[in-house]
């Protein structure tokens, strides 16, 4: 079973492979050191005239993979941590998206923009962040989160090969040494593959195998999809309460197959929703599909939750740390609460 | 004060710490990450020397070596480096990020670039007459910030003294990979005087790092002082991607410690590295004694 890290370099390599035009731009990428979480390894070796190690120079290199995506090329951008994403920030927000737009759909903007993200690992307040929810309103941006599930690698392929772009890859790095589950790999799960039509992001459904209904629907995605597994297990042998994991890979709004057609039909069915995140809680992913559930589903929605960071920074001690961030005890501790209502 | 024995305690200190840091780390003590200082010492003991009370430090991400000769605790950058609530940032910041006094570090490249400017200005508006020092490492170069703040620390005459420490490598790019042109003419761009120098023997740095504090606190505005220097260690830990051969060179040639050293007695020597042994011991020890926070963040 390949890890989710193996994956994404597999997914990494098949892109470069079936098109000439993809080009990897980031710092510390040159084997043998192969990237400071080993996504791209090899590539520098294999095709040395298309990977750019660069100075570190954020801002610069999303920029200029703006320009190479402008002019026909289509550049993969690795940050080194999903924190500096915030230094990209203008270029993504002012230019990159807008170019489509604003030039009246003349042009497309094929690149990606990847990036390790996520704590558990004591690195600190600016090294663990999970800031993707900064990036998940902007309009014209899609932004694409695996989980240890299915085939990181080939949505990873497929954004760059296939998505008229602008995307970001979100990867959880606590997910790179899981392996990339297959359903024979889950005995204890029912694991289901979900495609839709025009879409190219799968979404998952784990059950419990064997269970009645599920009672509490969870949406989470990256590694709290991990998370909330775990907490399936828990609820199921230690409380009898049996919930679905419903596991997206396209994470941005609007435009989410996985929202219209797999989340919003299971709570109709449960009435119950929780929402599970790595991010701090306010103004987050969870609180969007909350919303959009709450908009469609009015009083038929009788529970719902959100499970996420504290609404502070990422302490680097571990016991904070492990404070800080949202842990399977939670999902428990709140399915047990929406489960009563 | 900049007496021999004193600047080889400084210099050794540092050593001790780090080496420390870097022998315990698989022992479980420490977690998250951590860059180590080695090689570089005569650069913080060499700038920081000069500093009087109420000057600000801006440091990055290799900010231990910086912190010390500051005159911060060790027991306190252990507790910090081990998630202790003892620790100078109470935990939360870990090896990256730390305040202390007037000590800042930040682990983002860069970012501390405008806030040392602004940092100085606001000591020149509240006309207080302290300098600021801000350290920054030769893969830094990269960032845009860097150039907006060197325009309006020379246009508003913050006082600042940028220390570009140039080890030649950024993680493992080296600096042929990742800069263009030449270093002392970006700070000349913006009309900033800049020194260079290539040693490691703290008594160079000393004098010329003390020439530019005295120019900023005579005319209020910025200066650069370049030094190229080695860094002996990994990146952060195990991730070295230079040959052996040329970091033993770098050992045998570019050492701070072994350089300043030979210019003690062998009984001063041995004295001071006594004193600092058992200091950086007693230190270690408390540290590692003192209670992991509550749960809380
Ligand atoms: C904005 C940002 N980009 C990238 C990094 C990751 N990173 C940490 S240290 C480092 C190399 C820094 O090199 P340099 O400035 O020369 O300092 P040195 O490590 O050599 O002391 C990199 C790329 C970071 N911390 N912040
Ligand atoms: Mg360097």
């Amino acid at each position: 079973m390949p890890t989710v890290l193996d994956s994404l370099n597999a997914g990494l390599h098949r892109a470069f492979a079936e098109d000439e035009r993809v080009l990897l731009l980031g710092e510390d990428i040159l084997d043998p050191y192969g990237g400071a979480f080993k996504v791209p390894r090899g590539l520098a070796t294999q095709y040395p005239a298309r990977v750019f190690t660069s100075p570190v120079s954020e801002a610069g290199l999303a920029g200029m993979a703006g320009g190479l995506a402008l002019r026909g090329l289509k550049p993969v951008v690795e940050i080194m941590f999903g924190d500096f994403l915030m230094l990209t920030a203008d270029q993504l927000l002012n230019s990159i998206t807008k170019f489509g737009w604003m030039y009246g759909g003349q042009v497309d903007v094929p690149l990606v923009i990847r990036t390790p993200m996520g704590g558990r690992r004591g690195y600190g307040p600016t090294h663990s962040q999970t800031i993707e929810k900064h990036f998940l309103g902007v309009p014209g941006l899609t932004v694409l989160a695996p989980a240890a599930l299915g085939n990181p690698g080939a949505l990873l392929a497929d954004a760059i090969l296939n998505d008229p772009g602008p995307v970001l890859f979100v990867e959880n790095k606590l997910l790179y040494l899981e392996p990339a589950r297959a359903a024979s790999d889950l005995p204890e799960f029912e694991l289901t593959p979900h495609t839709f039509p025009g879409d190219y992001a799968p979404a998952y459904s784990l059950r419990i195998s064997g269970a009645p209904p599920p009672t509490v629907t969870i949406a989470a995605y990256g590694y709290a999809a991990e998370l909330a597994r775990k907490a399936a297990l828990l609820l199921a042998y230690e409380h009898e309460i049996f919930v679905e994991v419903l596991v997206p890979t396209r994470i941005s709004f609007p435009g989410n197959a996985y929202f219209d057609n797999l989340l919003l039909p299971a709570v109709q069915r449960t009435g119950r929703l929780l929402a599970v995140e790595e991010g701090t809680a306010a103004l987050g992913w969870g609180a969007e599909v909350l919303a959009r559930v709450a908009e469609t589903l009015g009083s038929n929605l009788r529970a719902a939750g959100r499970v996420a960071a504290e609404d502070t920074p990422i302490p680097a001690s571990t016991p904070m740390e492990d404070a800080a961030l949202p842990q399977a005890g939670d999902i428990v501790r709140e399915v047990i609460r929406i489960a009563s209502r | 004060m900049h007496d021999h024995p004193t600047l080889y305690r400084g210099l050794y200190r540092i050593r001790r710490f780090e080496e420390t840091v870097l022998n315990e780390f698989s022992s479980g003590v420490f977690y998250g990450t951590t860059h180590t200082y080695i090689g570089e010492e005569a650069d913080a003991v060499g700038v920081l020397a000069h500093l009087h009370p109420g000057d600000v430090v801006f440091s990055n991400h290799r900010c231990h070596g910086h912190f010390i000769a500051y005159g911060g605790y060790l027991r306190a950058l252990f507790a910090e480096l081990m998630g202790k609530a003892s620790g100078v940032s109470g935990g939360r910041g870990g090896s990256q990020h730390i305040h202390w006094k007037d000590f800042y570090s930040n682990g983002i490249l860069g970012s501390t670039t405008p806030a040392a400017a602004g940092a100085a200005l606001a000591e020149k508006l509240k006309g207080t007459g302290a300098v600021t020092v801000c350290f920054i490492g030769d893969g830094t170069l990269g960032e845009g910030v860097l150039y907006e703040s060197l325009n309006m620390a020379a246009l508003w005459g913050a006082p600042v003294l940028y220390v570009v420490e140039d080890n030649r490598i950024a993680q493992t790019t080296p600096i042929e990979l990742a800069l263009a042109g030449s270093i002392p003419a970006r700070f000349e761009a913006f009309g900033i005087p800049a020194r260079e120098l290539d040693t490691s023997d703290v008594l160079e740095v000393l004098p010329v790092a003390g020439e530019l504090l005295d120019a900023i606190r005579a005319e209020p505005g910025p200066r650069a002082l370049i030094l190229h220097t080695c860094r002996f260690g990994p990146h952060s830990k195990g991730d070295d991607t230079r040959p052996a051969e040329l970091v033993e060179k770098m050992r045998a040639e570019r050492d701070p410690v072994k350089i300043h050293g030979a210019r003690l007695d062998d009984a001063t020597r041995k004295a001071v590295e006594t004193e600092v042994d058992a200091e950086v011991a007693t230190a270690f020890a408390a540290a590692k004694a003192e209670p992991m926070p509550e749960g809380t963040p």
